[in-house]
């Protein structure tokens, strides 16, 4: 009797954590939409800014940006997989979804820098206008994200490797889900608004 | 290879003007005399354990207070050196600062005090009053809080390490504007150091603001509605929600200008596309907000400070939370009233003013609110009450002279003259500082277990405020006379002079009133015997933080308690006190992490600074490792049994009564030591000390 009461209390304790870290992440991932914001009100005031060197339209590339949105889109399903599976407390399953997107990832990661790298052999960088200044930032602030997103999944799939789904791996498989789902979102906004805007 | 290794550092980086010399000194003197004390006392393992890895918000609030009135200093001679150059920079005078330096000094001095000093203030009574007043044991994420609190160190540090390494601070003005903070207009690390003391202590910001957001929210003890909340609560919840609305726009703005600076990109620069009025704009969406996010909790501790010595619930609760929640949204959406003059338009201009006067109304509900709460209350004239009182007279000085500047054709006249200066100086000092002060001298029982020294309390409150005329009303009609802001030289022709020269005597007099402050402290520990409070509740308080003890213990209380009204414990008193009951309770452990990592952001912002790469990349890494390390670390909190509590609770209150029992004999219990006494007493003691070599007694075993 007495332990199950201890139980009990404990597992309170532990949903309480729950509620108030995942509310918590709730209003980090708003923090970070505010950034996101900056820069896009950034890029729309600068994209105009060419200052004679070539426009969206004409170096973008729709063929790859959907083949990246595709991926993204995607990947954000496998991830909603790999929750089912952890909720269900099925390792091999989680291993497996979350390995999946992680490789998505991968490939949108590489697919980016391979735009990023033709842009600069072409000459345009950084520091070339304020079109591209706007347009890497906002950009390769997405990809940074999503990079550190690789760099989570990877070592939380390392430690539920080593330790089982216990409950604080969970939760921090659960918080990864939300902040991939986020990056998703910002990317179908930058997808919108930088690679489809440039052709309206 | 030196460039590798070192980026731009050289020796040119090192102090050799005097002024450089003398600021590196007394910084090298001050750390090795704490260095020297504290290893003579062999503290340094209680240092560490008890204080620097603490999780406890009570202890990080009272480190927020240290550093906050160290800083406070430091930013206070920087006021003096501005205001000394402008009283005697007259004619053929060019007073005893160069230009630049000039400029240096009242940038630094814009940013340390709100960033340095009013956000370190405001954490830390956020950080002490807030748990116990929800009736919370600690915060949502106890990690998160100190990091917090470290890079607010780290940035501290970095606003300073000027003085040891490049001899030059940001001479653009607190926010920095474009296109003159850019690359091409300060070449040199002035700005650096600006950007990367506000950008790590920014992000410190953002994740104490998180924390607290989740902290009100989720963790009120049973009961406890929101529409029950305490009003500094009140404030605090939506100071902190403003913090993470607009300090993401601040990292995002600091970073894009660093981009300009360290990559050569072009997104404030005069050149290839950039656009300085951008920068402006951005800047300002988070600036204005930020002093309100400062001046929202000092509403709510000035409602609890009228609400307690008025013997009275605060008039109308509702309209004044709506009152501070109006401020809050309207605060939002009046960033464009600092650049009327850039040409937004008319109609743009039109709309921003009519915002900015508008904020006006729920300011007022506030003030109408603390007013109806004194009408027909039994009022104490405490020193809390009395910079309340001080707050209300200056603030609606700051806040009509706002409204002027609000119209648009009037701001034409008036925009960067100093009545702009005395207006935002009437809010800042007379809303947030004394705001601040008040709730040090309100709180100060709870926090170090005896009241304040009413007498000497009043001497520094009339200094201040004599002080603050002197120096502001002067600065008013200056600005109506023509005088424009940050001048370090003007002819005697204007007529000027003798107002700057009263600025300064102004001055002098508020430092005045910031030492008997110190010598309130002192002189109040001296006499804590007899000030000494062994109920918890010194001033017949109302709201739960009262309800625990004085000092409370790391757990805050021992049974969460349950709220049924407003004014919780001031029913609760009514209705006859719970007895006490013990319960298993959880804490969380002690933790370094935040050390390492706002070490390593230091670093890494001391390598952008110098273009030192390689140690950036490192330093970036190593934050990567420790919150990896960090986060998957699940041993992070213990449980202390409810037997073990009752033992504590027991010694605690054994103690106590001791204490009162001292406190029942001490002689002439009614009156407050003055300032001669205090002299005398301090004379003694140092002879004293002298003669019989006290201090080898000082060790800690």
């Amino acid at each position: 009797m007495e332990t199950s009461i201890e139980k009990s209390h404990h597992e309170a304790h532990e949903a309480a954590a729950n509620d108030r870290v995942m509310f918590g992440f709730w209003v980090y991932l708003m923090t970070d939409l505010l950034m996101f914001a900056i820069l896009f009100a950034v890029y729309t005031v600068l994209h105009g800014n060419t200052m004679g060197g070539p426009a969206g339209r004409d170096i973008f590339s729709m063929q790859l940006a959907l083949l990246e949105t595709l991926l993204l889109l995607t990947s954000s399903f496998t991830v909603g997989l790999g929750m089912i599976a952890a909720r269900r407390g099925s390792k091999s399953h989680v291993l497996a979804w979350f390995g999946l997107t992680f490789v998505l990832g991968l490939a949108f990661l590489a697919l980016e820098m391979k735009e990023f790298a033709e842009f600069i052999h072409e000459g345009h960088t950084m520091q070339s206008n304020a079109f591209f200044s706007s347009f890497f930032t906002l950009v390769g602030t997405h990809g940074l994200h999503i990079t550190s997103g690789l760099l989570w999944m990877g070592v939380t799939l390392i430690y539920v490797i080593k330790r089982g789904l216990n409950a604080p791996l969970l939760r921090k498989l659960a918080l990864l889900s939300l902040f991939w789902h986020f990056l998703d979102i910002v990317w179908i906004f930058i997808f919108t608004i930088v690679y489809m805007g440039a052709f309206v | 290879m030196k460039e590798f290794l070192i980026g731009r550092l050289d020796t040119n980086a090192l102090p050799h003007d005097i002024f450089m010399i003398l600021g590196s000194l007394s910084f090298i003197f001050l750390g090795l005399g704490i260095v020297a004390i504290i290893t003579y006392l062999r503290r340094w393992k209680w240092l560490w354990n008890e204080w620097l890895t603490s999780v406890d918000p009570k202890k990080i609030g009272i480190m927020y207070f240290i550093a906050g009135g160290f800083m406070l200093a430091r930013g206070g001679l920087d006021a003096l050196m501005v205001w000394l150059q402008q009283a005697i920079s007259v004619d053929g005078s060019q007073g005893y600062l160069s230009a630049d330096h000039f400029q240096q000094i009242f940038t630094a001095h814009g940013n340390i005090m709100v960033f340095f000093v009013a956000m370190a203030f405001i954490f830390g009574l956020i950080n002490y009053i807030v748990p116990l007043q929800i009736g919370a044991r600690d915060l949502a994420s106890p990690f998160l809080n100190t990091l917090g609190f470290w890079l607010y160190i780290a940035g501290v540090l970095m606003v300073n390490m000027f003085f040891f390494a490049g001899g030059e601070y940001a001479a653009t003005g607190w926010l920095a504007v474009a296109p003159l903070s850019g690359i091409e207009f300060s070449p040199y690390v002035g700005v650096d150091y600006w950007i990367w003391s506000l950008q790590i202590s920014g992000i410190g910001t953002t994740l104490g603001a998180i924390n607290f957001i989740m902290t009100i929210l989720k963790m009120r003890a049973p009961g406890m509605t929101l529409w029950k909340m305490p009003l500094f609560t009140w404030g605090s919840l939506l100071s902190m929600i403003m913090a993470v609305t607009v300090f993401p726009l601040l990292t995002a703005t600091l970073f894009l200008l660093f981009f300009d600076r360290y990559f050569g990109t072009h997104f404030f620069t005069t050149t290839l596309g950039g656009d300085p009025m951008l920068y402006t704009n951005l800047i300002w969406m988070w600036g204005h907000p930020e002093v309100y996010i400062l001046v929202i909790p000092a509403y709510g501790v000035f409602s609890e400070i009228v609400s307690t010595f008025s013997r009275k619930p605060i008039a109308s609760y509702r309209s004044n939370v709506l009152g501070m929640i109006g401020v809050a949204a309207f605060a939002l959406s009046v960033w464009l009233h600092h650049f009327f003059t850039m040409g937004a338009g008319a109609n743009v201009n039109g709309f921003f003013g009519i915002m900015t006067i508008a904020i006006a109304i729920p300011t007022t509900v506030l003030v109408f609110s603390w007013i109806a709460t004194m009408y027909k209350g039994r009022i104490r004239f405490t020193t809390p009450m009395l910079w309340f009182l001080g707050f209300l007279g200056i603030f609606a000085l700051g806040g009509i002279s706002g409204v002027m500047l609000g119209f648009p054709p009037a701001d034409f006249q008036l925009h960067n003259s100093l009545f702009l200066v005395a207006h935002f100086h009437s809010n800042v000092i007379g809303g947030v500082l004394f705001g601040i002060f008040a709730g040090l001298n309100f709180w100060f029982p709870k926090i170090a277990g005896f009241r304040l020294n009413e007498k000497i309390g009043r001497y520094a409150f009339w200094c201040w405020i004599i002080g603050f005329c002197l120096s502001f009303i002067p600065m008013y009609i200056l600005g109506i006379m023509g005088a424009t802001r940050r001048l370090d030289h003007y002819d005697s022709s204007t007529g000027w002079q003798p107002f700057y020269i009263m600025m300064l005597v102004g001055g002098i007099v508020i430092a005045i009133g910031v030492a008997l402050q110190v010598v309130q402290i002192i002189a109040s520990a001296i006499e804590k015997n007899r000030l000494r409070d062994t109920t918890g509740d010194p001033w017949d308080g109302r709201s739960l933080e009262w309800a625990s003890a004085s000092p409370p213990p790391f757990y805050n209380f021992t049974v969460i308690p349950t709220v049924t009204t407003r004014d919780a414990h001031y029913e609760a008193k009514r209705q006859g006190l719970l007895k006490p009951a013990y319960e298993d309770i959880t804490m969380p452990r002690n933790t370094a992490a935040g050390i390492y990592i706002s070490i390593f952001a230091f670093l890494a912002g001391f390598a952008f600074v110098w273009h030192i790469n390689w140690l950036a990349i490192v330093s970036i890494i190593a934050i990567i490792v420790c919150v990896i390390v960090r986060t998957f670390n699940d041993d992070t909190e213990y449980t202390i049994p409810a037997a073990e509590i009752e033992k504590l609770e027991v010694a605690r209150l054994k103690k106590d009564t001791a204490a009162a029992a001292r406190t029942a004999k001490v002689a002439h219990p009614d009156e407050d030591m003055g300032l001669w006494q205090f002299i005398k007493i301090v004379a003694i003691w140092a002879l004293d000390v002298i003669k019989h070599k006290r201090w080898q007694t000082w060790k800690h075993q």
